[in-house]
């Protein structure tokens, strides 16, 4: 690990004012100590948001919930409050890490996490998200793990997160503090497709600091499910996932919400399949009609067309339980 | 003209964009943990994770370091009574912190006496082999039981799945953790 300052403010504006180039800010620091380590990340200052302390779970008085960003995970798991409000979340959760990763990953830390493509991780290979212009291993490479959604001629990696997906599926948003004081910004606005710029992730600025995860009510009487693919049957990152939130009225989708996880580049809305259920019943012919839009678009390598499938079986899987059927 | 004219000469007053008002904790920041029920202090390296400081400085070589990458758990402690891997944090994170290692367990470091029920049905359900693995077994294991995640065999083992045994002895680990779970140790 390359020697760095270490900062420990005690409020938000410090903080922020601590931002900006060569500085990266530390929560959990389970993602960030590990590129530290492989030379990937190398700030020359490290503030350390924890003595700030936006912890906590509250619950807002239309429905919804109030994650501070350095909530554990693993507090956010075991919160009545969330399994009452967002249980896809939960089981999103149930589903992320191990106990011990869940135990010092933060909330926020996780929706920030970078990608867990081994060619990013490794300096010895061209990548770039780490190092812009040089290349991408990947394109050519072993893409196995790789994306088939939201993807560019610059760069394939996946975004990892299972937390993310199921927040995007219950749309939402941001709590960010910043030169312009406090915005709330959906979640899904949070990320970017890599495009011609990999190595921006997100719309954040330098000194920008997600301070709460804002989680709305969701609609009386919706069901909703999880549905994560992987190599191994525990303490993996998905090959592809799936969240949906689904409300039914009068025999039909009144609305829903499908987003995919292991397959594209950002927490991935599948506008079109939701558009192919609204308003029609929901039956095996219907979801498989949607389960085909959801991967519209799809550009798979040579070594992940299996993806294009994968991500089709786990949107049928998660529709069929939150809709009762399975 | 050369190109390292180009750049203009910095004033003695210039503000570098982003940098620091707040003055950094020194090269060498003190901490203090709290670690078997001891406090223990030291000045040192910020990049120094849990694991270096537990191992290297105090001595306590119970926890393990396998990958050193948060993927064995062969290192995982107690920090504040929760499981968490020791090579992925920075020690210097924790200050105020409470420890707890495999030496901590039962009546402790260096004494003839009990060992920990934990400690007790790995040694009676053979659940370790090699050994490299266990102290990061045994503390997973208790919070395991702890938390009510052992009443139920498969969420037992989902919930010991990040510390691997590369000696295959999960069979014997779930066992061990089943025996303590139905009170066979109390």
């Amino acid at each position: 690990m390359r020697p760095f300052e270490y900062f420990r403010p005690r409020a938000l504006p410090e903080a922020a004012r601590l931002g900006g180039a060569g500085a990266s800010y530390i929560a959990g620091g389970t993602a960030l100590l590990d590129l530290m380590k492989d030379h990937v990340e190398q700030p020359e200052r490290l503030i350390d948001l924890g003595g700030i302390g936006f912890r906590g779970i509250d619950e807002t008085a239309k429905g919804g919930l109030r994650l501070g960003a350095l909530t554990r995970l693993e507090d956010v798991l075991q919160s009545p409050a969330v399994a009452a409000r967002c249980p896809v979340l939960v089981e999103a959760l149930r589903e992320t890490a191990s106990v011990q990763l869940r135990h010092m990953g933060t909330v926020a830390g996780n929706l920030l996490q970078r990608t867990r493509c081994p060619y990013f991780r490794d300096p010895a290979f061209a990548c770039n998200k780490r190092a812009p212009g040089s290349g991408c291993a990947a394109l050519g490479g072993d893409s196995r793990r790789h994306a088939v959604l939201g993807t560019s001629p610059h760069c394939i990696a996946v975004h990892p997160s299972d937390p993310a997906v199921a927040l995007v599926a219950c749309d939402a948003g941001v709590d960010l503090f910043g030169g312009d004081g406090e915005t709330l910004l959906p979640l899904r606005e949070l990320y970017r497709t890599p495009g011609d710029a990999p190595q921006r992730e997100t719309g954040l600025a330098a000194d920008e600091i997600v301070t709460a995860v804002i989680v709305p009510p969701l609609p009386a009487g919706a069901r909703s499910a999880y549905v994560k693919a992987r190599e191994r049957a525990a303490f993996d990152f998905a090959l592809a996932s799936a969240a949906v939130v689904l409300e039914m009225a009068d025999g039909a989708v009144a609305s829903v919400r499908i987003a995919l996880g292991g397959v594209a580049t950002v927490p991935w809305r599948a506008e079109a399949a939701e558009a192919a259920l609204t308003g029609r019943p929901l039956t095996r012919e219907t979801i498989a009609e949607a389960a085909a839009r959801a991967v519209e678009g799809a550009q798979p390598t040579d070594g992940n067309a299996y993806k294009i499938d994968l991500a089709r079986a786990v949107v049928t899987r998660a529709l069929h339980r939150a809709g009762g059927l399975a | 003209m050369d190109p390292i004219d180009d750049i203009p000469p910095v004033p003695d007053d210039a503000v570098v964009p982003g940098a620091p008002e707040v003055p950094p904790q020194s090269e060498r920041p003190d901490i203090t943990l709290r670690v078997n029920g001891e406090d223990r202090s030291l000045s040192l390296d910020p990049r120094r994770t849990l694991l270096d400081v537990l191992r290297d400085d105090f001595g306590l070589t119970g926890a393990k370091r396998g990958c050193d990458h948060g993927a064995c758990g062969a290192c995982t402690v107690l920090l504040d009574g929760r499981p968490v891997y020791a090579c992925l944090t920075l020690a210097v994170m924790h200050d105020g912190s409470e420890v707890t290692t495999v030496e901590g367990l039962g009546e402790g470091l260096g004494g003839d006496g009990e060992l920990d029920a934990m400690q007790r049905a790995f040694i009676d359900h053979d659940a370790l082999q090699c050994g490299f693995c266990t102290p990061g077994q045994i503390l997973t294991a208790i919070t395991c039981v702890e938390t009510g995640a052992a009443a139920d065999d498969a969420e037992a083992r989902a919930y010991m799945s990040g510390t691997l045994c590369r000696c295959g002895a999960y069979r014997n680990i779930a066992a061990a953790i089943a025996a303590v779970d139905r009170g066979d140790y109390l």
